[in-house]
């Protein structure tokens, strides 16, 4: 079978698909983190006076915090003063339409695969595109305004709804939450906001294409949704990133409120770079995920991570209406020498809150994977259910897969299920696929996809496709 | 001729289990391999599909005109050769019938035949599901998964028919079947039967040739072929065990 070896090997080695560098004139602070590089930052974003003032207390309380060291992963250590803190494509000008975004941009969002001219034209999916630092074009934002809708970059929410991003931005992940969240806090440089005014129903999937590019930039998102008593709204966030040699760092914080009876849906497709075969450069990526549920509110997180060289992330729920619900469902892939530790908190605090967790874990190579959970049932939460689910597959010997589920439970009323499974894609189910004329790497597409199934029709459908491909571009080569 | 063996010799960890293999299948033949267990009849069955855990240590394997050693196991299944598992193995989360049209579509993509849509696909399924009465639960679950021992031989079957080998191995399909599913298996074998089709029943027992006629029967023990005749062969060997077989080839070593 030595055929199939060298197509498997040729596969390997080919080289990151997302992997190149827009030639942009950017504008970027020289490396390095004091109060004056935040004060600078917030004047460039022309931010009022409580929003510097955030920032430097986030950054008070960020100089005071270590790193998190309780992760089951091996991270060469960061200095936080040779990243650069801003850096903005310098053509900015106030936009009437895409014709006049620099065209270098355009066509880096078509090589992504994202070409706004279609964008545009397709139904239901609005494109709020954050390149680098800055957003440089927003679609659909009139037809959503129409319903009362906002949909915008971060920067422009804090000028245009100042009332609802100072009332709501830290209301879930505070400040002094944790390291990346602090550190995020003080010098995020965008993001997305959204607002769904009361009883209303996003008609179309919002959605955000992140991408790191300016070499040595660090990014620092801050997304905010926020949905009113009775809204429905459905986000999308998927991002690559080019190819490098040295490590980025990308810490995001994101922060869902889903008020009475409204419903937040969360799907994430996360691509960053993960570093060559051998363990070189790769994105870093720590991310704090936060929502919180309030009477009858339902929020569902779901993720396919397949990126970064190291992926930190556990997007949360609190439940602290009555009857609120919180879903978490994730795929995460480590192939060659990525790391991840990744899961969920469910957080019970109101009456009759449910809660559900299905993660899927692939490792691959020398892959390491960990989901790490943790179910808390508190005094009050009568009633209160959780169910979770964690499977672990294991494609070859060097891998290696990973549980801590931790459980907390204040009251005895609670009922909470736990189930967790590992299994290795084996040789005679490949060989059984191959027996029926599928060759090995279709018969690893399909394996994996049936493992990961339960996960993927969770997400909306042009996004279960483009995961599925990414599944399989990211396992290329892992059996050999 | 389709299928030519000479001289073949196969070892698994080390050990030789196939130790200078001789067999010749015409189109249209059918042929039945029994043996007892340890003799290598599975090793046969395997070595043909390409099944990895084996080593070719000398001999050869003509197919069709073609060395079939040197095709990978998904070339040498586009090709027109299909084994029924023993052990079929099962497949979390993917549908049965998705499954046989990937499958499909992958063998006519080879043979540079158009793929079949999902309605010409289900058309041909509901046919030939018909013959080896598999109900639409069936068809709709993941691969073998909650399948008892029957379903899934009647499921392996099922594929053979969706798939128009030229060259079927059955591995051992009858074992663990009751006597209604193995009519139901023999059937469906029976229906495949053609001038262009040549079918290798593996087998311990003779009671799957009760059902399925086989033109030619072949002894296989210590991983050679001892005996070949007709069908009066396996009635005799029913009759007379396998130790008859040995004691004979004993007394003629010695």
């Amino acid at each position: 079978m030595s055929t199939s070896a060298d197509t498997i090997e040729q596969l390997a080695t080919r080289e990151y698909q997302y992997g190149f560098e827009t030639e942009v004139e950017a504008e970027t602070f020289p490396p390095g983190l004091d109060e004056d590089v935040i004060r600078r930052l917030s004047a460039k974003k022309q931010e009022p006076e409580w929003m510097l003032e955030f920032r430097l207390k986030a950054y008070r309380a960020w100089l005071k915090m270590t790193e998190p060291t309780w992760h089951n992963l091996k991270i060469e250590p960061v200095d936080f003063q040779a990243i650069s803190y801003y850096s903005a494509p310098k053509k900015r000008p106030e936009l009437k339409s895409l014709d006049e975004v620099d065209p270098e941009v355009l066509r880096t969002f078509e090589k992504l695969g994202i070409p706004l001219e279609e964008q545009k034209l397709l139904a239901g999916v609005a494109v709020d595109a954050v390149f680098d630092s800055v957003s440089v074009a927003t679609t659909f934002r009139e037809k959503l305004a129409e319903l009362g809708i906002i949909f915008c970059s971060m920067s422009d929410a804090i000028r245009e709804h100042p009332d609802l991003v100072r009332r709501y931005l830290g209301s879930v992940v505070p400040y002094t939450d944790n390291f990346y969240a602090a550190l995020n806090s003080a010098v995020f440089s965008d993001g997305s906001f959204v607002y769904v005014p009361k009883g209303v129903r996003c008609p179309m999937e919002l959605s955000t294409y992140f991408r790191i590019n300016a070499r040595n930039t660090g990014q620092f998102e801050r997304t905010l949704i926020v949905a009113d008593e009775g809204a429905t709204v459905s986000y999308l966030e998927g991002c690559t990133a080019p190819m490098r040699d040295e490590n980025q760092l990308h810490a995001a914080v994101v922060e869902l409120v889903a008020l009475d009876g409204s419903t937040i849906k969360y799907s994430t497709i996360q691509n960053w770079y993960p570093g060559d075969s051998e363990g070189r450069g790769g994105i870093y990526n720590f991310v704090t995920k936060r929502g919180k549920a309030m009477a009858n509110a339902k929020i569902t997180w779901t993720q396919v991570e397949t990126g970064s060289a190291i992926t930190w992330k556990y997007p949360s729920c609190i439940l602290q209406g009555d009857n609120s619900v919180g879903e978490f469902y994730s795929v995460a892939v480590t192939n060659n020498y990525q790391q991840a530790d990744t899961g969920t908190k469910m957080i019970h605090l109101g009456k009759n809150t449910r809660s559900t967790i299905v993660s899927k874990g692939i490792s691959a190579g020398h892959g390491q994977n960990t989901y790490r959970g943790a179910v808390t049932i508190g005094r009050n939460a009568q009633n209160a259910r959780n169910y979770s689910q964690c499977d672990s597959m294991l494609i070859g010997n060097r891998c290696g897969a990973h549980t801590f589920p931790y459980l907390e439970i204040k009251n005895t009323s609670a009922t909470v299920e736990h189930e967790a499974s590992t299994s290795k894609i084996g040789e005679e189910q490949i060989f059984y696929c191959q027996q029926r004329g599928i060759s090995t790497e279709d018969a690893v597409n399909m394996i994996v996809s049936g493992f990961c199934k339960e996960v993927f029709r969770e997400l909306p459908m042009e996004f279960a496709v483009e995961a599925q491909k990414l599944l399989s571009i990211s396992l290329e080569g892992s059996v050999g | 001729m389709l299928l030519e063996i000479k001289d073949l010799r196969v070892k698994a960890e080390d050990k030789e289990i196939l130790k200078g293999l001789d067999l010749t299948v015409n189109a249209g033949e059918v042929h039945a391999v029994m043996g007892p267990n340890g003799s290598g009849k599975s090793t046969l069955a395997r070595v043909l599909a390409g099944s990895p855990g084996y080593e070719v240590t000398g001999g050869s394997i003509t197919y069709d005109g073609k060395d079939l050693l040197e095709l990978d196991p998904e070339v040498r299944a586009c090709e027109g050769v299909f084994m029924a598992f023993q052990y079929p193995i099962e497949i979390a989360g993917i549908n049965n019938t998705y499954f046989l049209r990937t499958a499909l579509n992958s063998v006519r993509k080879h043979r540079g035949e158009p793929e079949l849509d999902a309605v010409e696909f289900m058309q041909l399924v509901r046919e030939k599901a018909a013959l080896l009465e598999m109900d639409q639960a069936m068809l709709n679950r993941s691969v073998n998964e909650g399948f008892s021992g029957g379903e899934k031989k009647r499921n392996e079957i099922f594929q053979m028919a969706v798939l128009e080998p030229k060259l079927a191995i059955l591995d051992e399909t009858d074992s663990g079947l009751d006597i209604d599913a193995l009519k139901i298996v023999a059937n469906g074998v029976n229906s495949l039967r053609s001038p262009e089709r040549s079918i290798i029943v593996v087998t311990h027992y003779q009671r799957l040739l009760n059902y399925i006629v086989p033109d030619f029967v072949h002894v296989l023990s210590g991983g050679r072929i001892v005996r070949s005749g007709g069908r009066e062969l396996a009635l005799e060997l029913e009759e007379k065990g396998y130790g008859w077989i040995e004691a004979e080839m004993a007394g003629a070593r010695g």
